[in-house]
Parts: C-alpha cells; sequence; structure tokens
C-alpha cells in the first residue's frame, strides 16, 4: 500500500476542540459561606467572577448520596427545584451582596471537571472547568478557580448502615437549616467530635428527639462548651462502645444496638465521625495535594491559579488528630460487626470480599482465586486502593465510592498493618458527580473534531486482513474505510 | 531450555501472557515492572477481542474462550461483537466489512432495526442496521490481566513490582542480565514488551524500534440491564457493556506525546468525554439517561504501519521485543504464545507472524514521526 504523506494526522485530537463558551477572570466553585466571600472579594477587585453550585441537586442523585450522604431521609420538598432555590437564597443572604457586586450566580450547576494542559495533554485551548445544570453541560475558560467546594460526610459501615436512615452530620444539618426537609424524628448520633456535638444541638434545637451520641472512646471528644451544653440539654452520652448493628423495616432504620447490648430506637443514625474535605476536583485534575489529620485529610496545596478556601482547604486545625479518631472508629466497628458486612453500597461488596480481593458475586471463584487475598497481594507490593477496587469493585459504583472510598483506606491500611498516611488516595475522575450522558454530551460540537473522529488511530494498514495485503483488497479496503487520510 | 531464566520487562497484558506461556513450559521467568502490573494501557482499554486483521487472529479467537480455565481465573470473557450503524455511510462501511468477514470465512450476520434492538436493547430505532461477528468478544482488562500474573506466579513465576528497569549487561552478543535501581537479574533470554518505554531501552541495545505514543480517552455509565449482546461497537466508538452492566467506551481523536524512558508522568483526560458521552448516547438512545461516573486515559504506542512488533532480535540474539501497538490486549492469549515459541524455538508455531518483524522498518526515514503528523503539539 503506497501511503503519501501529508505531515498531518487528520485523526489527531490538534486544534478541533470546542472554544469555551465564556471566559472568567475567577470562577469559584461551591456557594456556601467561603465561596461567597472569596467570589465577592473577587468581584470588588474588578474581576470578572462566576459563582457556581451545585445545590439544589436533584432528587434522584440526592437519593445516591450525592454529594452528601442523605441516608434517604430527605422529605418529598427536596423534590420541589423552586422551593429548593428559594430556600437557598432565603438561608444565604450574602448571595444578593454577591450579585450586587457583579458577580455571576448559578445555583443547581455542578462543576463536574478542571482541566488544563500539563503533562500528557497540551490540546486544550486554555485551562477550563466543565458545568453542567440540569439541561445541559458547557466549559468555561478561567484565569484563577477557587475551591469552595466544602467538606463531604465520612460514612462508616456496620450490619445495617445500608439501608434509609444512616446518614451524615454534613447532609443533615444540610436538611434541617437551609432546606428545612428533614424526614426524620428521633436521631442517634454516631461521634462526639465537634462535629458530633454541634449536630445533635442542632437538630435538639430543632426539634428532633436526639436520643444519645455514641463515643468509641472512653470520653466525649469535642470542645468543653459544647460537651456541657449537650449534657445540659439531657442528651446520653454512651461512651467507650460502638455501634454493632441497625436494624429496620420498609422505611428503613428503626434501632442501634450498641456493642454494650444495648437497643436504642431511633429512625435516623447520623454517622459524625468526621468531615472529608470535598478535594474530588483537586484531585481530578492532577492537583497537588496532601495528608494533613488535623485538617481532616487530603487538602489542596494550593497551585497559581487553583486555590481552595473553606472546609474544602482543610478544617479548622484544634489539634485533633482526625485519622487516628478514624482509624480507633474503624478498628470498633471491624472488630464487632460480621466478614459479611457491607462496605461498598453500590457494589454490594462485604469486607470479607475486600480483603480476600475477591471477584463480585456474578463471577465464580475456582480454587486459585479463592487462594488470594490482600495477603498474597501485598508480597508483590504495597497495598493501592486503585488495584483494589478494581478487583474487588469496591468505590466503583454510581455514589463515586462517596460512601466507601475513605473506609476502604483505612481497611487496607489496618489489613497491611500501614499507616494510613502509606495507602494511596484512590483515584478521583471526571465527571467528579454523576452526570447522564445526555447531559455531558457536547450535542454542538464543532465539525473539525467530528471530521477528526475515528474509532480508533485511523491508521490505514492497522485494520487490513493479513489475508488482504498486497492485494486488490487492501487499497478497496482504505477506499472504503479510510477516506481522505494519507493520500 | 528448560530451567534457564526469562527476564520480561514490562508488566503488562503482553508481557504478563509472555511469562505465563514461558512459566508453562516449564521456564523460570521473572516479571518486572515500573509500577503494579496492568497499570498502564493494558488496564484501561475497552477489552475487545477480534482483531481480525492479526495473523494472531485465529490463535486469539481459539484461546479466549479457554482462558478463564487455562488461567484458573475469571477474566470475563463474552463471546460475540455487533457493528451498529447509525448513519448510511457506516451501514455502507459495515456492510463492506461484513462482506470482508463473509469472504474470509468468519461467521457474520446481518440484522435489521428489529434484530439489532433484540440483541441491543438500548439500541434505538434510528440505526440503520447492524452486523453481529459470531466470533471475538471482550472480556475486562483490569481482571484479566491480574488473573494472567496470578496465573504466572502459581506456576512458579517471580512479579517485581515498583521496579524500573533501568538497563542491561550484555556480553558475548547476549544481554546476560536486566538492571533496576536495585537489583540486577542474570538472564538466559529476554523479553522486552514495555510498551512506550520500548524505544528507549532498546537503544540501549543499540536497537531502533520505532514507536510513537499517543493518549486516548475512555468513559463508563453506571450499570444497564443486562443485554443478550454485551460487545457493541458503532458509530464510530467501540466499547462494551460489562458484566455488572456498565457502558464502557472509547474512541475519537487521539493526542500524540513525547516518549518518556520512565513512562508516562500522568494520563489526564479532558473534556473529549463529552463528545464520546454523545455518539454513547445516540448509539444506545434508550442508555441517553444514564449517569457517566468517570472518565480516564491511557496512553498506547503505536508502530508505524499500526501492526504489532514481535520479533526476535539477531543482535543481541537472545531478545525478543514486542509492542502490540495498539491492538494488545484481545490479541494477548496469542501474543504471549507467539513470544514463548520465539524465546524458546526462534519460530511461531502456529502463524506465519514475518509481518510483524522489526526488520520491516530498517529503511523507515528517520523523519517518519513528522510525516505522519504524529508529533507531540508544541
Amino acid at each position: 500500500m503506497e501511503l503519501n504523506f501529508t505531515g498531518t494526522d487528520i485523526c489527531a485530537i490538534n486544534g478541533t476542540r470546542s472554544a469555551p463558551e465564556a471566559h472568567y477572570n475567577t470562577v469559584v466553585v461551591g456557594a456556601g459561606p467561603s465561596g461567597v466571600a472569596a467570589a465577592i472579594d473577587a468581584a470588588n477587585a474588578g474581576l470578572r467572577v462566576l459563582l457556581v453550585d451545585e445545590n439544589p441537586v436533584s432528587g434522584a442523585l440526592m437519593g445516591n448520596d450525592v454529594p452528601l450522604y442523605f441516608g434517604g431521609r430527605m422529605t418529598a420538598a427536596t423534590q420541589n427545584t423552586e422551593r429548593m432555590l428559594e430556600a437557598i437564597f432565603m438561608s444565604m443572604p450574602a448571595l444578593e451582596t454577591a450579585m450586587d457586586a457583579g458577580v455571576e450566580l448559578l445555583l443547581g450547576t455542578t462543576a463536574w471537571g478542571v482541566y488544563r494542559n500539563g503533562p500528557g495533554v497540551a490540546s486544550l485551548p486554555e485551562q477550563v472547568v466543565g458545568l453542567a445544570d440540569a439541561e445541559r453541560s458547557w466549559i468555561v475558560g478561567f484565569d484563577n478557580i477557587i475551591l469552595a467546594t466544602g467538606g463531604r460526610d465520612l460514612s462508616m459501615a456496620f450490619p445495617g448502615w445500608n439501608q434509609p436512615g444512616v446518614m451524615g452530620a454534613a447532609a443533615l444539618q444540610m436538611l434541617l437549616t437551609r432546606y428545612e426537609a428533614f424526614a426524620g424524628r428521633r436521631v442517634l448520633v454516631i461521634g462526639s467530635h465537634d462535629l458530633a456535638l454541634e449536630t445533635a444541638l442542632l437538630a435538639k434545637k430543632r426539634g428532633i428527639d436526639v436520643v444519645g451520641l455514641v463515643e468509641v472512646r472512653a470520653a466525649p471528644q469535642g470542645r468543653s462548651e459544647l460537651i456541657t451544653k449537650v449534657e445540659a440539654a439531657g442528651i446520653a452520652l454512651y461512651c467507650g462502645q460502638t455501634i454493632a448493628s441497625a436494624k429496620g423495616g420498609i422505611n428503613g432504620v428503626e434501632s442501634a444496638t450498641l456493642s454494650s447490648g444495648a437497643e436504642i430506637a431511633c429512625d435516623t443514625i447520623c454517622v459524625a465521625i468526621g468531615l472529608i474535605p470535598s478535594i474530588e476536583l483537586v484531585d481530578a485534575m492532577h492537583g497537588e495535594r496532601a495528608l494533613n489529620a488535623q485538617r481532616g485529610g487530603y487538602i489542596p496545596k494550593g497551585e497559581a491559579t487553583v486555590s481552595a478556601v473553606g472546609d474544602c482547604a482543610g478544617l479548622t486545625d484544634t489539634g485533633f488528630d482526625h485519622i487516628a479518631y478514624r482509624m480507633e472508629w474503624m478498628r470498633a466497628l471491624s472488630s464487632v460487626s460480621a466478614d459479611d458486612t457491607i462496605i461498598c453500597q453500590c457494589e454490594e461488596v462485604t469486607r470479607a470480599d475486600l480483603i480476600g480481593v475477591q471477584p463480585p458475586n456474578y463471577l465464580t471463584r475456582p480454587a486459585p482465586m479463592c487462594a488470594r487475598s490482600l495477603e498474597t497481594l501485598l508480597d508483590d507490593g504495597p497495598a493501592n486502593p486503585d488495584q483494589i477496587k478494581r478487583l474487588t469493585r469496591a468505590g466503583m459504583g454510581v455514589c463515586q465510592g462517596r460512601r466507601c472510598r475513605d473506609q476502604v483506606a483505612m481497611l487496607l491500611a489496618i489489613e497491611a498493618d500501614k499507616p494510613f498516611g502509606t495507602i494511596p488516595l484512590a483515584s478521583h475522575r471526571a465527571p467528579v458527580r454523576p452526570l447522564p450522558l445526555k447531559i455531558l454530551a457536547e450535542w454542538d460540537e464543532p465539525a473539525a473534531l467530528d471530521a477528526a473522529w475515528d474509532v480508533w488511530f485511523g491508521i490505514p494498514t492497522q485494520w487490513v486482513p493479513v489475508e488482504d495485503l498486497n492485494t486488490p483488497y487492501q487499497d478497496e479496503h482504505r477506499e472504503m474505510l479510510y477516506t481522505g487520510m494519507y493520500k | 531450555m528448560s530451567g534457564s531464566e526469562v527476564v520480561i520487562v514490562g508488566g503488562g497484558v503482553t508481557g504478563l501472557s509472555a511469562g505465563w506461556w514461558l512459566a508453562r513450559s516449564g521456564v523460570k521467568v521473572t516479571v518486572l515492572d515500573k509500577f503494579i502490573v496492568g497499570w498502564e494501557a493494558s488496564g484501561r482499554n475497552g477489552g475487545g477481542a477480534s482483531h481480525y486483521a492479526s495473523p494472531l487472529f485465529d490463535e486469539e479467537q481459539r484461546l479466549w474462550p479457554q482462558m478463564d480455565e487455562l488461567l484458573g481465573y475469571p477474566t470475563e470473557h463474552q463471546k460475540g461483537r455487533i457493528l451498529i450503524a447509525m448513519t448510511e455511510r457506516q451501514w455502507e462501511q459495515y456492510r463492506f466489512i461484513a462482506e470482508r468477514h463473509k469472504r474470509l470465512n468468519h461467521p457474520v450476520e446481518l440484522l435489521d432495526v428489529k434484530q439489532v434492538q433484540e440483541a441491543v436493547p438500548l439500541a434505538g430505532d434510528n440505526c440503520f442496521g447492524g452486523v453481529h461477528y459470531k466470533f471475538g468478544g471482550h472480556a475486562n482488562p483490569q481482571r484479566s490481566v491480574q488473573a494472567y500474573a496470578w496465573a504466572l506466579q502459581d506456576l512458579g513465576g517471580k512479579i517485581i513490582q515498583h521496579s524500573p528497569v533501568t538497563g542491561f549487561e550484555t556480553a558475548g552478543g547476549k544481554v546476560t542480565a536486566v538492571k533496576t535501581a536495585n537489583a540486577t537479574y542474570g538472564c538466559d533470554s529476554v523479553v522486552v514488551a514495555a510498551g512506550p518505554q520500548i524505544p528507549q531501552l532498546m537503544a540501549q541495545l543499540g536497537v531502533n524500534v520505532p514507536l510513537a505514543a499517543a493518549r486516548a480517552e475512555m468513559i463508563i455509565t453506571e450499570p444497564a440491564p443486562m443485554m443478550p449482546l454485551g460487545g457493541v461497537d458503532g458509530h464510530k466508538i467501540y466499547g462494551r457493556q460489562t458484566m455488572r452492566g456498565n457502558l464502557a467506551y472509547g474512541g475519537g481523536p487521539h493526542e500524540w506525546l513525547d516518549m518518556d524512558a520512565t513512562g508516562p508522568a500522568a494520563r489526564p483526560s479532558t473534556p473529549l468525554a463529552r463528545n464520546l458521552a454523545k455518539r454513547l448516547a445516540e448509539l444506545l438512545p434508550k442508555a441517553a439517561h444514564l449517569n457517566v461516573i468517570r472518565s480516564w486515559a491511557g496512553v498506547i504506542e503505536n508502530s508505524p504501519d499500526g501492526r504489532p512488533i514481535i520479533d526476535r532480535l539477531t543482535s543481541p540474539d537472545n531478545v525478543v521485543v514486542a509492542s502490540m501497538s495498539s491492538v494488545g490486549f484481545g490479541l494477548s492469549p496469542a501474543s504471549g504464545h507467539a513470544i514463548r515459541d520465539l524465546v524458546m524455538d526462534g519460530k511461531c508455531s502456529f502463524a506465519d507472524i514475518d509481518i510483524l518483524k522489526l526488520s520491516r522498518f530498517d529503511n523507515l526515514e528517520s523523519d517518519w514521526r513528522e510525516k505522519r503528523g504524529w508529533m507531540p503539539i508544541t
């Protein structure tokens, strides 16, 4: 086959991407107090500022615990987008101030990926952020991006945690305050550090029956004034204990059993052991991040054009070692629960299968497979959560690992008998929120991109059957399948 | 040569399959990998196993249905593929391909829209028809790579991870040892199956292997109900429904990259996920509501003609070089067999693979990348 090369590969990405729809000096992701303040500052400095916040997210996503661990305890009010939008404006007067300052505000708009040229990619027109609302996705360029994505709930597995009514503290706070849409009445809080104490007090103030706090350590952990308030409110503290299981019915949780054997009636178990800085975007863009036990987990290091504010930048450092605290909880919970406790809800991976590095149930497990385990895998090298998730599917589900990734890392550290910090962070990948194909799709893509599109590399000689080489068929093959290439 | 040592450079699917085949023949094998087995393109591809253009095709087809049993570990291999045409032009092209298959005695059947929808319920009535390949198939790349690795270990082979190869020791026209930062591995033979790192490694032996690396991307959705036929291609995208139900798809423009001796510095995905999503929503309109939950990229190498290089060198004469030129996963059961044959017997026992010899590029112009436009963006 005679090929006449032109010096151009028409199937390469070069120059075919769509331009961003707009360019902003500053994009702020997350319209909580820190994000709004940052947006106002930037606008007051004369910059063109876009402020986006994914809330209100759809009821379907809330049902999948995105972005927070709602545990199915939101009322039907959360299905009404107009009401939710109104609730956000009512709870955040600073949004009006931001708009008055010239900030462009988009609620119900998710930032699902940040992209920039660097190692492995040089084809982007500029650094961009991918956005999506209920109708479509699009990209905008930016000079600086400020991540104010807050913190997300750390969830913890125990028998019965995979039912409605087990939820996180940040989710409960959001339902109680911003949306006034919490569907529970009797709440048991797991944990006793500041997050747990504040959540318990907030719930109590909102008329919720807080039936107690459970603390794995011998004494409550948070600030003494909060502990005093909780005690004064008559909320029981169950110290030196863990939750052993939750029982429930068709509507979810009905009671919790503690490791002491005590059974406590409740319709909601609020896991308030810790918040994790929401660094999905930073990690998915290969941004620099580092583990900081006092600030709640991995936090962005900060770069020239990427910064973080609020809980996303790390929880306030009070000297408390969040990682040690979580590891203590994980050890305690594991010690009182059976190995068949589900760790990954989406993919129904049990702790035994995770530690056994076993495939999902729809695959057979021949004898050699059964003989494999994390222990044998560790003979080959250090534990890597990405490898474990590919083999076990833990973290591969529609919640994108929100509910189990931190637990998987902790369990790997415990099983490998290594410090938590030696376990690599499992990769976050764009889109960092689940996005329907029809929303993510670039329906009006550039003609140049379509023209460059081939199923694979578009190399004419790659797919000619070997039997056809040096026969007339090879040219026919090229004519039919590779029009316009290398002629 | 039973009992002698073969060192394999690269724990991708090709190196691992070669190691497994050699171990099956009683050879003591050590696989060296810079990081973790299957971490690069071997674990990031579409899982297709239908490479009818290759001289290794028949062996690929013979072996895949047996691989779970042979390896002792699940690969998620599923048989059959379908090519769905979404435009008049695609329908013309796919029927052309079907005719080629018929002539080569590969079993194919043309499907009308109704038949397409029976096999692929997520397809719409907007398609023009389909070509059902009653051969080929797909498997789970990550699970398969690990299966090769474990099967190799079960036969006594060694896998040394986190150990990039830094060079070779040679004597008397042979490679006598392979070096990493921490150790030197003596050997009787070497297989260099290090993907995009092959050119830099082979240059140390004075051998020019023309390869260019590029980045390609994929997306995956949340699970959909299982379809009768999960290996669905067409509309210029490729992919599969996993046995869990997810739709994993790739295709589209690639980006050529500089070659780095230590491997890709990063494998970033890009907003191309949106264009993959568009085509997948068009190919399978009844899946358009499904959430995309991840995207990723991989770095793969291609030879100047896009065909693999599997060759035992004349000097040093105990080195087999193997680059599968971006079609490595599916062909891995057969490529490993061919490499085993070259190492042990000097000749492939089951196919004529002369077309894959490195010497076909002996007269390649030095600016072959520039001529093809296979250059990194500057």
